[in-house]
């Protein structure tokens, strides 16, 4: 049953995947590319990975189209049609294709217990984490605690996108000088009745539903990536209803910069800290006498760096693109 | 807590605390201030690393305490510091020459967020070098190249932009490829842990997903590292960066990846597949040759200062290339030499474009014809780097490119003769296209009226340190010489 | 199951080149990165395939279930971390657009090769 499932939802993403790159309106290539990413979290989910299919279903296909709609509203709604000779390109493309197709022959069997990627460090994993960081949901323990670096730099990347974002779309525009395409004082969505009566019952409840992924991690799917992403956008979903100019006034640029840098900072001083006290960087075994509840302290105050910053750095972005139509 | 126990994270660590405070200053001149002294403690961490290991201490360091594999490892050895040295010092130099060049070209209230965009491409630098994990070396890898982007779009030109969007796409092409092959990797071992793939890869059963993932991994850091023919990115890249940009990203960026890439293929793959060493060369070989004549021939036509130095540089990696592709300790000892010395001669000679380029609003030859009388000092730095990017007897390039023949000159027989053939030709292409430069600038009159004021001190002072660098380093070239021995030993010492 | 394995990967070999596909040919910039998002998500599809156990749930143990097989949770955290990473790389190539198209005017590749060559 699973199977027949499962066969059809990857039916379906070829199918998808194929539509996108056919679609001369841009519009339809990005409603399509959402239905891509939730076809993905599916699938992800259909293969036991629950914390990755809400990261997908959050970040992929929530996030990521507002960022492209948002980008898609200051450029081009169609894409030119051209002529290509693509011959050429499809033979290179079908014949790595084979190669990789060639390759999978050999691969282990899918599901097979006694194949070498489940040995060694994985079992290892799930055995030694009760023990060592007394949190159900390995993942996060795998995560939050062994392999907290990469963690650490995934917070920064986030960073570095939210600065990058922030520093091209505050340039000067150098192109003529429009009028302002909607006046200062525009109002979302206002006027709209039925958004905006669901939007205001919704929005609680989905920054509740934001902080208990937060700290729900633990236990289960869940965590800062998720959460931020979660609270982000239905601060979004507040924007759009209510004008930028409102959401601003709630949350303003200077509490959203302050999101950003705090929380990478936290995540960081938490490893100094934790230097500081003996360990190594990152060892939060130190925190406490008791080694397993100073991992979990550990866990939920990187945790909280990473939805902060994400939380923050997500808004930000989305900001830049809402404030370049003005500027 | 003792900071000399934890100087590997260190390295990284500082400069992940500075970022965010960076990122909040508003005032432009702390911004740079700040960020400079980070990048000099950076140095700072990086010379104290280099010494410790030339002491033959060996540092491993446990991220968490979690014990390999199940945790994070950093490692540094002699080729890490090369690599340390280069990415450190590029980034010092650049930073303290280049207050009034960036001054000039981004505007004032976005400098912070550029500056915390600097940190933040030398913490992925390092991170990278440092590490010895192979998913933490592609985080890392995403870090320096996200920054990377940000710190190319940054200058005023327009035609950045296309050139950054293009080297967006190849950038995170090469890193996926980079993914997949790890993860092809993984699946067959089980691990993620360098040494312990290693290991691990011996009781692979099946050889074929391994080649598929050496394939992958292979092309995708050959993308990234400009390598023939998917440098294509790069020119435009490097010549609409603000100036101060592309010392830094010239001087070290693209041997990052093949640091990476001989660090994988050295350590995980050569031993475990059989007559990988003569796929290495036979793959390799070719590629270096096509690099260095087609690269060098390409800047002899060149008309843009910048461009046609960007183009030395994928021909220089021509050069690195065909030392490793020796697949003998002399190769990777002269490979990993040229890292350093081409850190130096190219970081001075874009430092001294940069300082040209603080009098001229073009940089095209006829731009500054006639320059060399309003601007000597600027000129003779670039002269002698210059020397050094041909190897001249002397300077650090003509101690690479001794080794570089050596090691070729040990295959003995056609291959020998063909490979000196084809060194001395790029050599003398080199020649050829920095005469253009020195012709210009002495012999040709001024076309128009020259209002042309020598460079700024600060500037000028940075250029002439690095200049003479590489006078230093070919005159004594101890150091470098020591940590390529050093590098090329535990590279080759995983053959066996 | 054995089947489905192929028919995993077989799906990933097809998206990841309709995605590069895309990169190559196409001239709108838009599309380029859509391809290069459609490229990584199916490279997150191979690690998560990978993950699978026979029979196996979701990696979060469970209080006195005896017994009871997991899938790998590895390529799990490093799928999230890709995510992110891919999200980041999408919104920086965006803001690039934008700006391109206030620069040039135009998001075709072949319009912006021709304006340059004007200049």
């Amino acid at each position: 049953m699973i199977t027949v499932f499962a066969v059809f939802l990857l039916s379906l993403l070829v199918i998808t995947s194929i539509a996108i790159v056919r679609a001369q309106n841009l519009f339809v290539a990005v409603m399509l590319m959402a239905i891509f990413s939730l076809l993905m979290a599916a699938n992800f989910f259909i293969l036991d990975a629950a914390d990755v299919a809400l990261t997908e279903a959050a970040i992929g296909a929530g996030v990521t189209t507002v960022i492209f709609l948002g980008a898609l509203s200051l450029t081009a709604e169609n894409e030119k049609k051209v002529e290509l000779s693509r011959g050429l390109a499809i033979c290179v493309v079908a014949a790595t294709a084979l190669v990789l197709i060639y390759a999978t022959f050999d691969k282990p069997k899918l599901g097979d217990p006694e194949a070498p990627v489940h040995q060694h460090v994985a079992p290892w994993y799930l055995s030694e984490t009760p023990n060592l960081v007394g949190i159900p949901n390995v993942v996060t323990a795998v995560l939050g605690s062994f392999r907290a670096y990469d963690t650490l730099g995934e917070v920064f990347v986030v960073f570095i996108a939210c600065i990058g974002v922030l520093f091209l779309l505050s340039a000067r525009n150098e192109s003529d000088q429009q009028s302002r395409r909607s006046s200062p004082d525009s109002i979302g969505l206002r006027h709209h009745l039925i958004p905006k009566v669901v939007g205001r019952l919704l929005f609680p409840f989905i920054l509740l539903f934001g902080l208990y992924v937060q700290f729900h991690g633990e236990y289960g799917p869940g965590g800062g990536f998720q959460a931020g992403a979660i609270i982000a956008t239905g601060i979004i979903l507040f924007a759009l209803l209510e004008g930028e100019k409102r959401a601003l006034a709630a949350v303003p640029h200077s509490v959203l910069m302050g999101m950003v840098a705090g929380g990478a900072m936290m995540y960081t001083l938490v490893g100094v800290t934790s230097m500081a006290m003996g360990g190594n960087f990152l060892d939060y075994s130190v925190f406490s006498s008791d080694p397993v509840f100073g991992q979990q302290l550990g866990i939920i105050l990187i945790e909280a760096g990473v939805g902060i910053t994400v939380c923050g750095a997500l808004l930000t972005i989305f900001h830049a693109f809402a404030a370049r139509e003005n500027y | 807590m003792n900071p000399s126990d934890h100087l590997a994270a260190l390295q990284v660590v500082v400069l992940f605390l500075a970022a965010p405070i960076i990122v909040l200053l508003q005032a432009r001149r702390l911004a740079w201030a700040a960020t400079t002294l980070t990048s000099l403690l950076t140095f700072a961490i990086a010379i104290a690393l280099t010494l410790g290991v030339l002491n033959g201490q060996d540092y491993q360091y446990f991220m968490g305490s979690w014990p390999a594999p199940f945790g994070i490892e950093l490692r540094v050895d002699g080729f890490s510091a090369v690599l340390l040295l280069a990415i450190t010092g590029a980034s010092s130099a650049a930073l303290l020459a280049g207050y009034h060049s960036l001054d000039q070209q981004i505007e004032a209230k976005r400098q912070p967020l550029f500056f915390a965009a600097w940190i933040l491409a030398l913490a992925g630098l390092a991170g990278i070098v440092i590490s010895a994990d192979a998913f933490n070396i592609f985080v890392f890898m995403e870090i320096s190249s996200l920054a990377s982007y940000v710190l190319v779009a940054g200058g005023p030109d327009k035609r950045a932009l296309p050139a950054v969007f293009k080297y967006l796409i190849f950038g995170t092409i090469g890193a996926t490829f980079y993914l997949i092959g790890v993860g092809l990797i993984y699946m067959m071992t089980g691990t993620l842990n360098l040494a312990d793939m290693e290991v691990r890869i011996h009781d692979v059963a099946d050889q074929s997903p391994v080649l598929v993932a050496a394939g992958f991994i292979t092309v995708g850091l050959a993308l990234k590292a400009a390598l023939f023919p998917l440098h294509i990115w790069l020119p435009n890249s490097y010549t609409f960066a603000p100036h101060v940009v592309t010392v830094f990203l010239a001087a070290c960026a693209t041997k990052v990846s093949l640091y990476v890439l001989l660090r994988f293929d050295f350590f995980v793959f050569q031993q475990n597949l059989t007559g990988h060493e003569l796929q290495f060369t036979f793959f390799f070989m070719p590629l270096a040759v096509f690099a260095i004549l087609i690269a060098s021939a390409v800047a002899l036509f060149e008309k843009d200062l910048k461009r046609m130095l960007a183009w030395s540089s994928v021909a220089q990696i021509g050069y690195i290339v065909l030392g490793a592709s020796i697949v003998s300790l002399a190769g990777l000892t002269a490979s990993v030499l040229h890292v350093f010395n081409h850190a130096i001669a190219k970081g001075s000679l874009f430092l001294a474009v940069a300082c040209l380029a603080m009098s001229f609003r073009g940089l095209r030859l006829n731009d500054i014809a006639g320059c060399a009388k309003a601007m000597p000092w600027t000129m003779g730095a670039l002269v002698l780097a210059g020397l050094s990017l041909i190897g001249v007897p002397g300077t650090a390039g003509f101690i690479s490119k001794w080794y570089l023949i050596s090691a070729v000159l040990e295959l003995g027989g056609g291959i020998a003769i063909f490979l000196t053939a084809v060194i001395v030709i790029g050599s003398l292409m080199a020649v050829v296209y920095i005469w253009r430069i020195v012709e210009h600038a002495y012999f040709r009159p001024a076309e128009t009226e020259i209002v042309a004021r020598e460079a700024p001190l600060g500037i000028l002072s940075i250029t002439w340190v690095v200049a003479l660098a590489n006078l230093y380093f070919g005159i004594n070239p101890e150091l470098p010489v020591t940590l390529s021995e050093l590098a090329a030993d535990a590279l080759m010492g995983h053959i066996k | 199951m054995e089947l489905l394995g192929y028919y995993n990967y077989w799906v990933f070999a097809i998206l990841l080149m309709v995605g590069f596909y895309a990169v190559i040919v196409r001239n709108n910039l838009i599309k380029k990165l859509l391809g290069l998002a459609i490229f990584q998500s199916a490279v997150f599809l191979m690690y998560i395939t990978m993950d699978k156990v026979e029979g196996g749930t979701a990696p979060i143990i469970q209080e006195g279930v005896a017994d009871q097989i997991y899938s790998n949770p590895l390529p799990q955290v490093l799928i999230l971390t890709a995510i992110v990473v891919g999200v980041s790389t999408t919104a920086l190539g965006l803001a690039i657009i934008v700006r391109i198209k206030e620069a040039y005017g135009s998001i075709e590749e072949d319009d912006i090769i021709a304006k340059d060559r004007e200049s």
